[in-house]
């Protein structure tokens, strides 16, 4: 029982990281068909911002974070993804594969293609323990955020103008266009968001890995990108629903693989992968437009 | 007759003179500049190997570099000295591993096996369209790295293999691109591969006129997998050495960037996008290596080929989506073609 109940704990908080990566893919998936590989960039690129403003004041750092990554987001989009905008979904895909390439290089180019180890919040290490499971508090504090993320995610979807506006562009965008969306506008708000999840995803993942490198970014956004995926493309609950069983996945196959098999785990996770892929090719929710019509 | 030949056959026939000239030129160069010309056109059978099935299907895939992984081992498999497998290959069945097969029936085995697998994996992915085909792909890369990355008995892991054969130079590298054209081209336009053109344009039309889209992929997919898998075995024989890192995410990025910037429609558009970005990227190389201007010694630091082949990459995709070529192939000369050539 205590064995599972740390299984559970683990699973829980790796699958927060992915959820919200998830997200962040799948809120520009919902809007405008980019399944977007350059959002582990982001988280990458955040994670760097973190490390050079760290030092005088935490606080600071993460909002110079914050605001670094969302103005990132905001820029690609605008130079890369605007012009192609049009174009089908499989040349938005190689699109957005080139800007990841081109981020992540810019980085070898800047930093060096080492990883860099960096302190950051170290303390949030220690275990907190309940009975006897023991779980990092930093894994407590993970889950909480990404709850609260996730609330707020939900209110202003529900609740505010460009909630709603955003909800009807993933539905049908012409039609919300028609009706008086701003398409530039709806869409700098879904980027800008992602970039919101991507500088908190680097938060947590520098806090809980202790190093960084312009490749970090890579299996975050493979992940979240086979959240999505699984999740069912274009419904943002299928990617948080997603993230979490591909983190309990990864967390339970660790857990319960013999010792030899373990190095093994990812391809276990992608093999899993196809066979959803093949079961239900639209993934486990459906997203109520991506029905292909004729 | 003999016009009427030249017409159907040149889409290919231009391409093979082009590379013959490059060959040709090559060939009186220094060693340095045959050895770049040499790895473009070992890129070259790369890049038609995935052109035959991402063009002729419209299904891009991130899984083919696994093919070439597959394709690279398992002919080291079989032509790596005897004393070497004994050192670094020590889980290979004893069949493979007390043999020594020639350079050219371990390629041809390779290629087997890869097609095999292709064909294993094929089955169901072929059924999968548009994103989720491409994710299907990507996770076979995925598992075939993962694995070939573990199996330390028979890969040596994620360390180096070395002590391959050394056989490939200009003329092997041409003759291979040169095969893996041809074939290409004989696929694309034979009724299979019309069929599957087809259902790229329009899945549902072509379902509704009776082509069969998941077994005119399979044939694509397998035949695609061979050729990218000669691809893998032609870079291990260059360089003589093997390692699972040389076919992961770099290689899937650099040969659908050539595809892509080519124009993934036809097989000029492989042909002339691989050389662009050969061309551009080793440039860029030459750049990282350094040089001078005057008295000062100008050295840029590494990573700036991929930086360059990526913006190169969007640039096209902004204002040329259809790629260098857009599709077409090379234009036929007025002399064979009756509706510009005038009557004597």
């Amino acid at each position: 029982m205590t064995a599972f109940l740390q299984v559970l704990a683990d699973a829980a908080s790796q699958g927060s990281l992915y959820a919200l990566s998830a997200l962040g893919i799948g809120l520009i998936f919902g809007i405008m068909r980019l399944v977007n590989f350059a959002h582990g960039e982001f988280i990458m690129i955040g994670a760097y911002m973190l490390m050079l403003s760290a030092a005088p004041y935490v606080p600071l750092a993460i909002l110079a974070t914050l605001a670094a990554v969302i103005l990132l987001a905001l820029l690609t989009e605008r130079i890369a993804f605007r012009p192609v905008r049009r174009a089908n979904p499989t040349t938005l895909l190689v699109t957005s594969f080139a800007v990841s390439f081109f981020l992540q290089y810019l980085f070898v180019l800047i930093e060096g293609a080492r990883p860099k180890g960096f302190d950051f919040l170290s303390s949030l290490a220690e275990p907190f323990v309940i009975g006897e499971v023991r779980v990092p508090k930093l894994n407590i504090v993970t889950i909480g955020i990404t709850l609260v993320l996730l609330a707020a995610l939900a209110f202003f979807l529900k609740r505010t103008h460009f909630g709603i506006q955003m909800r009807a562009a993933a539905l049908n965008f012409r039609m919300a266009r028609l009706l008086g969306v701003k398409a530039n506008r709806i869409i700098a708000v879904a980027f800008a968001m992602s970039g919101v999840l991507a500088a908190v995803v680097s938060v947590l993942y520098v806090a809980a890995r202790g190093e960084l490198s312009p490749v970090m970014g890579l299996q975050l956004a493979l992940v979240g990108f086979v959240s999505t995926v699984i999740g069912g493309m274009g419904s943002l609950l299928g990617a948080v629903v997603g993230g979490f069983l591909v983190g309990a996945l990864t967390v339970a196959l660790q857990a319960s693989l013999p010792l030899e098999l373990r190095p093994f785990r990812e391809a276990f996770v992608f093999a899993i992968v196809i066979v959803v892929l093949l079961a239900r090719p639209r993934g486990l929710f459906r997203g109520r437009e991506a029905r292909e019509r004729v | 007759m003999a016009r009427h030949a030249i017409r159907l056959a040149w889409p290919f026939l231009s391409l093979a003179l082009l590379l013959l000239i490059v060959a040709a030129l090559g060939s009186l160069a220094p060693t340095v500049i045959q050895r770049v010309i040499t790895e473009a056109f070992i890129r070259l059978v790369m890049v038609i190997g995935l052109y035959l099935f991402v063009g002729n299907s419209g299904v891009l895939s991130f899984g083919h570099a696994a093919f070439m992984m597959t394709g690279a081992y398992g002919a080291a498999w079989l032509d790596i000295p005897v004393k070497s497998k004994k050192i670094f290959l020590k889980g290979l069945p004893n069949f493979l591993g007390q043999a020594e097969f020639p350079p050219w029936l371990a390629a041809l085995c390779a290629m087997g096996f890869s097609g095999l697998i292709a064909l294993i994996v094929g089955v169901p992915l072929v059924r999968l369209s548009g994103l989720a085909a491409s994710i299907g792909t990507f996770s076979v890369l995925v598992i075939v790295f993962v694995v070939y990355s573990n199996w330390n008995e028979v890969t040596n892991g994620t360390s180096s293999l070395i002590g391959l054969p050394i056989y490939v130079d200009l003329w092997v590298a041409y003759g291979c691109a040169v095969g893996a054209m041809l074939a290409a081209f004989l696929f694309q336009n034979s009724r299979l591969g019309l069929a599957l053109r087809a259902s790229r344009e329009d899945e549902v039309a072509a379902k509704a006129i009776g082509v069969n889209v998941p077994f005119s992929r399979l044939v694509a997919f397998v035949l695609s997998a061979a050729l990218v898998a000669l691809g893998g075995i032609l870079q291990a024989h260059f360089l003589g050495a093997l390692n699972v890192l040389q076919f992961y995410i770099g290689i899937t990025f650099i040969t659908i960037a050539m595809l892509v910037v080519g124009g993934t429609g036809s097989l000029a558009g492989a042909v002339i996008g691989t050389g662009a970005i050969s061309l551009v990227f080793e440039l860029l190389r030459q750049l990282e290596v350094g040089f001078t201007v005057g008295a000062t010694e100008i050295q840029l630091p590494p990573g700036l080929r991929e930086l360059g082949v990526a913006v190169i990459m969007i640039v096209i995709l902004i204002f040329r989506p259809a790629g260098l070529m857009a599709g077409r192939e090379i234009p036929l000369p007025g002399l064979f073609n009756p509706s510009t050539a005038r009557a004597p």
